[in-house]
């Protein structure tokens, strides 16, 4: 017997649910105390955005809102490991990883809230915006990591999809291109388990996500993504690589969607609550806020005096969203071309003139 | 000055733009080394190197994402579809994606791209390789939608085209890559993207066209002048945004109108044609507004395909319906 090709996917994992290390070869970021606390603050602050969030949709101040509760360590690691002239393409929950590159809470609230000038945020201007046609950012970030490679430029591209996603052709097409292409291009999958009240096993026989990375000749690594080092010090290990010109990679991140799929879908009607109950065991902030506890890193007190810090920023964005006036009529033409064609300048007046009969 | 086809016309204006511009990058199937299928592509390698005309995996939607991630980071991407009939695959990202890509981020972001793709029946090619679908992309709104119809035109638009910072899908009729030459100077001269050509002046009935059925539109003006009828052609072109000025300005001095198009008949973009005249010049016509279609039934495999395809003699026929009327 012959054999073309063998593969095997290793399984990061650095801290365990109870905030226990299980292994003593750390990466560098995990003896860095004083940015882990740092980071720990972030996820703290991402979830209680989106606390807030939810409540907006639950009292009609906000439209229909993708929860990312349980994604937090798997965003702020994307986000963290990232500098700010790589390409971020997102799906539409990864808000930690974004607040990290300077999108303003207020602009994922003015995006969800039916604002166009939320996906015109103060993060770099050439991240991708919020992508809801499942998977295609992944592309879009593939077209970037070759723009990037044709001029020479060190940056590398990064994109989020979900367990879902990873089902689609765009998906496939953006990792077998990236390794065609030797791109640079990080993929993550945050593999939360469901695509809305799809469960993980019924989008692929394939043992892990992770391998689907094989098939296109590039580097795989199953992560667990509620382990904040873990996930943080493979995507270090990605774009390091990548931006060297080693290509591309595929992270799965195993984590779990805590929240309903989004305020408009009710997770209870497809999953058992024993299963979540099981997850916010394992969920992220709590391992860390031990491990950081253990170090006497982190306390009690710094953790409540945080959390009330958080709420009076989360607050002061929320007001800055609802004193937000509306854009006139007209916003919806004018940035349809660069210049308005002349059939539509006469609908743009139409509506104007439709707006103020009212 | 060298005399140059269609198709020909396609390579001048890539390796023009090429030349002038570094952002200009060439991506597709087959359209490195081969230089593309039909050819249009031809050479451009040789002369830029396989970092600026790709062959991509054999991947449609690949193409397409490519193209709009490219755009978006300030290259300009020429993508070929191979054939017209295998663009649909590109069409959420051209749809959800590059139309969109300036109005959902308020002009942060841009999508300078073309989109090109051989186009339409009459070349005996195998199934989903003779489709007229432009009508498709002409209710996108944020994309240009252009159709040449000569060397000099598309040449002049294709130029047009690469530099229009916004996104254009640019069907080339395949049936006349070859059919004729012309000399079009290499002069980097750009073509409005907003402007219908009148290819021929006449006075009783106006012929609104585009395409390869610029062909046939042009030879049954010529059968209509053997019986002393005298026809405007026009060739729109740029179907989106339509410049619907020149044709309501033809068919006020006419007060007749045929719309000629090899899409099938309903919601085809001659629809929206009819629907204008019926809006805004009513009262200029005398009779009847005529649309000479494709059926609306899937352009059948070649044994039966010029069947399909409007001929000299429907459009005399209803141009002659028209005077009729009147």
């Amino acid at each position: 017997m012959s054999i073309a090709a063998t593969f095997e996917i290793e399984f990061l994992q650095y801290l365990d649910a109870e905030g226990k290390l299980v292994r003593d070869d750390l990466p560098a970021i995990a003896r860095d105390v004083r940015e882990l606390v740092e980071l720990y603050r972030q996820m703290l602050f991402v979830r209680v955005f989106d606390a807030k969030a939810v409540a907006l949709q639950r009292t009609g101040k906000l439209g229909t809102y993708a929860s990312c509760l349980g994604h937090e360590a798997a965003h702020i690691a994307i986000g963290s490991a990232m500098q700010e002239d790589d390409v971020f393409a997102p799906m539409y929950r990864e808000y930690g990883a974004q607040f990290i590159r300077g999108v303003k809470p207020r602009e994922v609230l003015l995006y969800w809230g039916g604002d166009e000038r939320g996906s015109d945020f103060s993060g770099p201007a050439h991240d991708f915006a919020w992508c809801v046609p499942i998977a295609t950012q992944c592309l879009h970030a593939a077209g970037s990591a070759l723009a990037f490679k044709l001029r020479g430029e060190p940056r590398v591209a990064v994109t989020v999809v979900g367990d879902g996603g990873s089902s689609k052709a765009d998906f496939n097409s953006a990792i077998n291109v990236a390794g065609a292409m030797q791109l640079p291009l990080v993929a993550v999958i945050v593999n939360n388990q469901w695509a809305i009240s799809v469960p993980r096993k019924a989008q692929t026989g394939a043992k892990t996500l992770a391998q689907k990375g094989i098939a296109a000749g590039l580097e795989c690594l199953q992560v667990d993504g509620n382990d904040l080092i873990a996930m943080r010090s493979a995507m270090d290990h990605a774009i390091k690589r990548a931006r060297h010109g080693h290509g591309g990679m595929v992270i799965e991140a195993v984590t779990y969607r805590l929240s309903d799929h989004t305020t408009a879908d009710d997770a209870r009607r497809y999953r058992p609550d024993d299963e979540v109950k099981a997850a916010w065991q394992r969920e992220p902030l709590k391992r860390l806020k031990a491990y950081l506890v253990g170090l006497n890193a982190w306390t009690e007190k710094e953790e409540e005096d945080w959390k009330a810090d958080c709420a009076q920023r989360v607050d002061a964005e929320v007001n800055a969203y609802l004193e937000t006036k509306s854009q006139p009529v007209e916003a919806m033409f004018d940035y349809t071309w660069a210049e308005l064609p002349a059939d539509l300048a006469a609908q743009r007046a139409q509506a104007l003139g439709a707006d103020k009969s009212h | 000055m060298a005399q140059i086809t269609l198709i020909e016309a396609v390579t001048q204006a890539l390796a023009y733009e090429m030349k002038i511009d570094p952002g200009v990058v060439v991506l597709g199937e087959d359209v490195g080394v081969n230089g593309g299928v039909f050819r249009a592509t031809v050479g451009l390698q040789e002369k830029f190197g396989a970092d600026r005309v790709i062959d991509t995996p054999l991947c449609e939607t690949t193409i397409a994402g490519l193209t709009v991630g490219l755009a978006a980071q300030g290259m300009k991407p020429v993508a070929e579809a191979q054939f017209e009939g295998f663009i649909y695959p590109m069409m959420e990202h051209i749809a959800c994606h590059a139309a969109r890509l300036r109005t959902r981020t308020r002009g942060r972001m841009t999508c300078p791209a073309v989109f090109r793709a051989p186009w339409g029946g009459g070349i005996r090619a195998p199934e989903h390789h003779s489709e007229a679908n432009e009508h498709l992309f002409t209710n996108i709104p944020g994309i240009r939608v252009v159709l040449p119809s000569s060397p000099g035109r598309a040449y002049g638009l294709l130029l047009a085209a690469i530099r229009d910072p916004d996104p254009v899908v640019f069907f080339e009729p395949k049936r006349i890559y070859r059919q004729y030459k012309e000399e079009v100077p290499d002069d980097g001269e750009a073509l409005p993207l907003d402007v219908c050509f009148v290819l021929r002046d006449g006075s009783d009935v106006t012929l609104v066209t585009w395409g390869a059925q610029v062909k046939e539109t042009l030879e049954a003006a010529d059968a209509l002048a053997e019986q002393g009828v005298s026809a405007e052609v026009i060739d729109v072109a740029t179907l989106k945004p339509l410049d619907f000025d020149t044709i309501h300005e033809s068919v006020r001095k006419t007060g007749r109108c045929v719309i000629v198009h090899e899409a099938p008949r309903t919601a085809g973009f001659g629809a929206e044609i009819a629907a204008r005249l019926a809006d805004e010049a009513l009262y200029d016509l005398l009779a009847p507004v005529e649309r000479v279609t494709g059926y609306d039934t899937h352009i059948p495999l070649y044994r039966l395909e010029m069947k399909y395809l409007p001929s000299v003699e429907r459009i005399v026929a209803a141009a002659l319906r028209t005077l009729a009327a009147s």
